[in-house]
């Protein structure tokens, strides 16, 4: 088929272009390998650009994930070169020598509580924000939505003051705390938002047959806000799961201490000591759990993170 | 009116908004009065200094270089990231000009996607000590290449060179922020109709001409967002160079919130620290507005 022809057929289809659009999507493709003859050297070009920067991404965390089977031998001597055996006592060393282990679990102690409040605290917030008229309602939902404007260094002197204050600095549960109370406006922001657009009716419904307001919430409102609390939970997983700030001020004890903050931490002294592959070995322990998660919902992580950032 | 609204208010809204006031509120609240105050954070006694502390900010170089190098990141940052990013979301919707059925622009461009995202997952810390290994003078994957092909006058001690630090440090925002860019600028592009392009390309649009007048514009909602959402990254930076080089060579990476944590934590300065991130508030706060009005368009509809 020529390419003229087809490009008439594609333009014509215009208006009816969504019913339409099955049926011609083949014809397309066709139409789009005869262009891509058509326009190959660009095509080359930009499709070298495209695998350069794709290396350019993949490379550095593939070395890594290679050094952290290494020696240290091998990896001052031959960056480049592959590990000449698979060394597995370097995860060892780094889950236990390294601590890596004992902050996998401080991070998901604190990812639990933190998250669960965060999700319960936001949606409640929100929904009270979204559903109902209260004097002052405008206000306190300003109150939430204006701490996306403060840089949170801002905060880092008074709140190392009344963390100590109550006895909760350089405590996993005040991490909790403290990670909830910062992710609130972000997510009291994309909720309520969520919340707005849910149809009235089913809440009437649901309160002509006798169901309470509490009731409604969890058993009605919060199911349907499923898509809404997805986006923002995953936004916030992995706010949390990255956490550094907070803890830098926060957490001073060695034992205390949350994975990103620990990691960095022990590429510091790893300078001192010289164990490169310990520290290859506990980065990649530290990176591969996300990218696996990743790689199995990446749709859905790259839409959430992305709508997240619009709204 | 409902029935039984007072109880759920109080019930939905009290807790929350309890641990914000006291966590958050009150923090942001207190250290506008801290910054007043001459307070060395060891003692209990402090007194009220009024503006001495911005008057002595005026005066502090350390502090002007920091906000300096904060200022050349936010022009550097979203200018290099927003490129960058729509120039490989052009190639990967739109780049394999017969493409049309969006979704397979290029060969092998939901990989690319997923490649190019892949550092967004990565926290601040290991993205720093990454890279901090990758910038290895001696056994790092920079210097091992340029050696290797021959480039050995290349090789540099690149986070440990006041020359070089600063670009060092740039390159790694910009690589680890790319691709969350891609993929937001690609889902805009689906939404534009595909007969704009199809127009272009029939009125014998160059690729060059296409991005600048038809993507750019189009996407121009999209491009304002990520404007902001980029200034401020740029404004913070705290994160990143905290774990790759703590502000130095020669404070050649110094920012205003790393100024801020070694005067309140390294010199038990508060007052002053405080004062440091009452100008960084105002920075930021007018730096978002001021994008926010410079970036303001007419908005294009189109469905």
């Amino acid at each position: 088929m020529s390419e003229q022809t087809m490009d008439a057929a594609v333009i014509e289809r215009g208006p009816q272009a969504d019913q339409a659009d099955r049926p011609t999507k083949q014809a397309e493709q066709e139409a789009g390998r005869g262009r891509r003859v058509f326009d190959g050297t660009l095509n080359v070009f930009s499709h070298a650009f495209l695998v350069v920067w794709g290396l350019l991404t993949a490379l550095p965390l593939l070395w890594v994930v290679l050094s952290s089977f290494k020696d240290d031998a091998e990896i001052l001597g031959d960056p480049w070169g592959l590990p000449s055996a698979l060394r597995f006592d370097n995860f060892a060393r780094a889950w236990t020598h390294g601590h890596i282990g004992q902050y996998f679990v401080n991070t998901g102690i604190v990812l639990v509580g933190s998250l669960t409040l965060t999700m319960l605290l936001g949606a409640t917030a929100a929904y009270a924000l979204a559903r109902y008229k209260f004097v002052g309602s405008r206000l306190v939902y300003f109150v939430f939505v204006g701490g996306m404007m403060f840089p949170v260094v801002l905060a880092f002197v008074p709140l190392f003051k009344i963390v100590g204050g109550v006895g909760l600095r350089d405590t996993l549960p005040g991490l909790m705390l403290i990670y909830t109370a910062y992710s609130l406006p972000f997510t009291v922001f994309f909720l309520t938002a969520f919340f707005r657009t849910l149809p009235d009716a089913v809440a009437e419904a649901a309160y002509i047959d006798g169901c309470g307001p509490f009731r409604t919430f969890f058993r009605v409102m919060l199911p349907m806000a499923k898509p809404g609390l997805i986006s923002v939970g995953i936004f916030n997983f992995l706010g949390h799961w990255n956490q550094y700030l907070l803890p830098v001020v926060l957490i001073t004890s060695d034992e205390k201490q949350v994975l990103a903050q620990g990691l960095a931490n022990l590429a510091i002294s790893e300078g001192y000591r010289g164990d490169y592959s310990r520290l290859f070995a506990g980065l990649t322990l530290a990176m591969l759990p996300v990218l696996v998660v990743y790689a199995v919902f990446q749709r859905q992580v790259q839409s959430g993170l992305t709508a997240g950032q619009m709204k | 009116m409902r029935h039984g609204k007072y109880p759920l208010l109080a019930a939905f809204l009290l807790p929350p908004l309890a641990l914000y006031g006291y966590f958050v509120v009150s923090p942001y609240a207190q250290s506008f009065l801290i910054a007043m105050t001459n307070w060395q954070g060891l003692s209990p006694a402090y007194e009220f200094v009024g503006f001495d502390n911005f008057k002595r900010i005026m005066g502090d170089e350390y502090v002007w270089n920091a906000l300096l190098n904060n200022l050349w990141l936010l022009v550097l940052l979203p200018l290099l990231t927003i490129a960058l990013g729509l120039f490989l979301a052009t190639m990967l919707n739109v780049g394999g000009r017969g493409g049309r059925s969006t979704v397979t622009g290029v060969r092998g461009s939901a990989l690319y996607k997923v490649i190019y995202f892949a550092p967004q997952m990565l926290s601040v810390s290991i993205v720093g000590v990454l890279w901090a290994e990758v910038y290895n003078p001696r056994s790092g994957l920079l210097n091992s290449a340029l050696r290797a092909v021959g480039l050995d006058g290349l090789a540099k001690v690149w986070l440990g060179d006041p020359a070089y630090a600063f670009w060092a440090v740039l390159a790694v925002m910009v690589w680890a922020n790319v691709g969350f860019y891609v993929v937001l600028f690609g889902a805009a592009m689906q939404s534009v109709p595909r007969d704009i392009y199809e127009a272009a390309a029939l009125d014998g649009a160059s690729r060059l001409t296409t991005l600048v007048r038809i993507t750019v514009p189009l996407l121009w909602d999209t491009i304002q967002v990520a404007w902001v959402y980029l200034a401020i990254l740029a404004l913070d930076g705290f994160a990143l160079i905290h774990v790759m080089t703590r502000g130095g060579p020669n404070f050649s990476t110094d920012v205003v919130g790393l100024r801020l944590y070694t005067e309140a934590f390294g010199d038990y300065k508060w007052g002053y620290a405080s004062a440091i991130g009452v100008v960084m508030f105002f920075v930021t706060l007018s730096v978002t507005v001021l994008s926010l009005r410079l970036t303001r368009r007419e908005r294009i509809e189109h469905s």
